[in-house]
């Protein structure tokens, strides 16, 4: 039988983290998600699988916390807003460099420095381009629906073992708070020790039984061999880069306009394409799935066919730049955008894409 | 009875001449070597070894782990 | 008398070893300071590992400071913590593996300063894990700079005119600090520069994992410990110094047990 519930995204999120066989979460309070870590708390994972959901006393410590338990070969995640993702990045840095395994939630709120309860996307650049110290990138997959939030938590850890590489889930405040309509997936077994130890033995510091000691670790004082571990580590991500390339495109085929959205800015900009084409505009919406890596071949195919690009995003243009560089200059690339926790409403986004075609008609006749 | 009487072997190697083991024996046989090892540090020696009673005080104190230390109980003398 | 004639080769020959390095400290040679007190306490710690046959199931965790290689000589899995916050991965480690045991390996400056937090709160939860603190009154690492123990008047790097405390604060006397949380089991001070403090330590750092192993909670074991090469001193020197300064101001023993 299916398990369909109304949940708001945060909850779904956290339902779906106990179903994908998490082992540990470890959090630290603040709008707007505290709702994951107030369920895992109400709902007591440690008896329906033995998972382990701890409040930690900051965000610092709580990464610290997913380092540990990741380095010991556990599913571990954490979530939190993007004044607490900021405190976070020390740790999401050696978490790259050590190459471990483990999901980092982001529910953004609008910046900079505590801004605002309100939902943004303002931390594109920080999620995608690395955001602490050092060459490193997160994979990054943007829900856009609350079923997306339940489902990219399995996703998240598969990806994340795959690559032994950290995963990032960047959600917004509305996401995270709206309820909508969930298929809740089914239970995931957590891996015994053994299994761990079958699967993860060769790197994880589960005891060194049988075998000689593991070590966890980002440092390297050697300038050689740490620039071959920095080799590696991009040759991981040109792997993840070829293969894992996730997106959407909603009435892109007949389209002469591309809109370019993630998340809540994609609901929206789904809106904006119904009402173009009502009035006879041919939108098409191209939705990242993953923000790294980018859907560059799609864009860049895309502006064979369309005369322009917008990326409508709820923060200052971010995203657009990775659309400018994928559409390499084939087509002009605007952005329309909301800040501070505002949301833009689909007629004042396709009011912009109204202009936008007006004006690069105009400049097509010059 | 018989007295216990001891022997060290030093890594002479893995010795940075801190000295700490010198000042740290009760019977005074540990000295730093006048040569260098290959580190360039004077590593310790048993300058009067037959003084040793194996009290194991100098390996304890060693930060690098340099130092085994023996004991042997001559049998009585039958 | 035959013993007089005995040669030192008959003593190692016929003798028993009654003192060899653990297998638990691996051959690399330690990158610390000639007459560093990390090497004993390094040695402690893995000892009291061996002896209690606990190697297989043990993890460590290093801290950032001069200690930050310690994975490099202490054989067991092993992970490295950004700075301070070891007590947090080590809380991740055991609250994963609650049957494994976990130990941190940290510094005055990892400890007392930045991980102060990470440090309260491990304490505060009662996580059941060790804490070695080595408490050497300077960053070693980074080219002695002042510590949050340093002690008064103490000169640094950072406080080349001696630590004034009017502007810089008093030295800070963590293991008594977290003594008075209930979640801590044990907590007492150590020193490493002779060999009955070496003893003492090491049945210190014994209890602490046998607390461990008993599901006691935090067992927190400061080692003062010297830093010859922060303090311009001969190591024998430091250790005399260590002797007559830090140790009035940091008294050995237990804080509670």
């Amino acid at each position: 039988m299916e398990d369909v519930k109304l949940m708001k995204g945060n909850e779904a999120l956290a339902e779906a983290a106990i179903r994908a066989g998490a082992d540990a979460y470890f959090g630290y309070p603040i709008t707007p998600q505290s709702e994951v870590i107030e369920y895992l708390m109400l709902e007591r994972p440690e008896h329906r699988t033995g998972m382990v959901v701890l409040q930690a006393e900051s965000e610092l410590a709580a990464i610290n916390m997913v380092y540990g338990a990741a380095g010991a070969g556990k599913r571990a995640m954490t979530s939190s807003s993007s004044p607490g993702i900021s405190l976070k990045l020390e740790g999401i840095s050696y978490i790259a460099g050590s190459e471990l395994p483990c999901l980092i939630v982001n529910v953004q709120r609008g910046g900079p420095g505590l801004g605002t309860i309100q939902p943004a996307q303002a931390d594109y650049f920080q999620a995608v381009k690395g955001g602490g110290h050092g060459d490193y990138r997160l994979l990054v997959l943007a829900p856009s629906t609350v079923q997306e939030m339940a489902d990219f938590v399995s996703l998240g850890f598969d990806l994340a073992f795959k690559y032994r590489n950290p995963v990032m889930i960047l959600s917004d405040g509305a996401i995270g708070q709206m309820m909508e309509k969930v298929y809740l997936p089914d239970q995931i077994e957590r891996l015994t020790d053994e299994q761990i130890v079958e699967k993860y033995g060769s790197w994880a510091t589960t005891g060194k039984k049988n075998r000689e000691r593991n070590i966890i670790t980002s440092l390297d004082l050697k300038p050689e061999r740490h620039e071959k571990h920095n080799i590696h580590l991009q040759e991981k991500y040109k792997k993840i880069e070829e293969n894992e390339v996730r997106f959407e495109t909603i009435q892109c085929d007949d389209a002469d306009y591309i809109i370019v959205a993630f998340g809540s800015g994609a609901r929206i900009s789904q809106k904006v394409v119904e009402l173009g084409r009502k009035k006879g505009i041919k939108i098409g919406l191209l939705r990242p799935i993953t923000l790294w890596p980018f859907p560059k071949d799609i864009i860049n195919k895309l502006a064979d066919q369309a005369i322009g690009f917008m990326s409508v995003e709820m923060n200052a243009g971010q995203m657009i730049e990775d659309v400018e560089l994928s559409v390499k200059g084939k087509a002009p690339v605007s952005h329309y955008g909301r800040m501070g926790g505002m949301i833009p409403t689909p007629s004042e986004v396709l009011e912009a894409v109204e202009k936008d075609i007006a004006n690069i008609k105009k400049l097509q006749e010059v | 009875m018989a007295k216990v009487i001891g022997a060290v072997v030093i890594d002479t190697e893995a010795c940075k001449g801190c000295d700490i083991c010198v000042h740290a024996c009760p019977t005074d046989v540990l000295k730093l070597n006048d040569q260098v090892n290959g580190k360039g540090y004077n590593p310790a020696y048993p300058a009067n070894h037959a003084a040793c009673t194996g009290c194991k005080i100098c390996a304890l104190v060693c930060p690098d782990m340099c130092i085994t230390v023996y004991q042997y109980k001559p049998d009585k003398v039958a | 008398m035959t013993t007089s004639v005995i040669t030192p080769e008959e003593i190692i020959k016929k003798g028993t070893v009654v003192f060899k390095k653990t297998e638990l400290m691996t051959n690399n040679t330690l990158s610390y300071c000639p007459g560093c007190g990390h090497g004993v306490a390094h040695r402690l710690v893995m000892e009291v590992i061996e002896e209690m046959g606990i190697g297989e199931e043990t993890i460590g965790v290093a801290p950032v400071g001069c200690s930050v290689l310690a994975y490099d000589f202490m054989n067991v899995d092993m992970q490295q913590a950004a700075h301070g916050r070891a007590p947090a991965v080590a809380t991740g480690i055991k609250r994963v593996y609650p049957e494994k045991y976990v130990f941190t390996y940290q510094g005055d400056g990892d400890l007392a300063a930045i991980g102060t937090s990470e440090t309260i709160h491990a304490c505060n939860r009662g996580e059941n894990i060790v804490i070695i603190f080595i408490n050497n009154g300077i960053y070693g690492m980074t080219g002695g700079q002042m510590a949050p123990t340093t002690l008064a008047g103490m000169k640094s790097s950072t406080s080349p005119y001696g630590r004034s405390i009017p502007t810089m604060g008093y030295p800070i006397k963590m293991t008594e600090l977290v003594a008075h949380l209930p979640g801590v089991a044990y907590a007492t001070r150590q020193a490493v520069h002779e060999a009955k403090y070496v003893r003492k330590a090491k049945k210190a750092i014994q209890k602490a994992f046998e607390n461990q192993r008993d599901l006691k909670g935090t067992s927190i074991v400061e080692i003062v410990s010297n830093c010859n090469s922060g303090w311009k001193m001969t190591p024998v020197d430091a250790n005399k110094w260590l002797e007559e300064n830090m140790l009035p101001y940091f008294p050995l023993g237990d804080i509670k047990k």
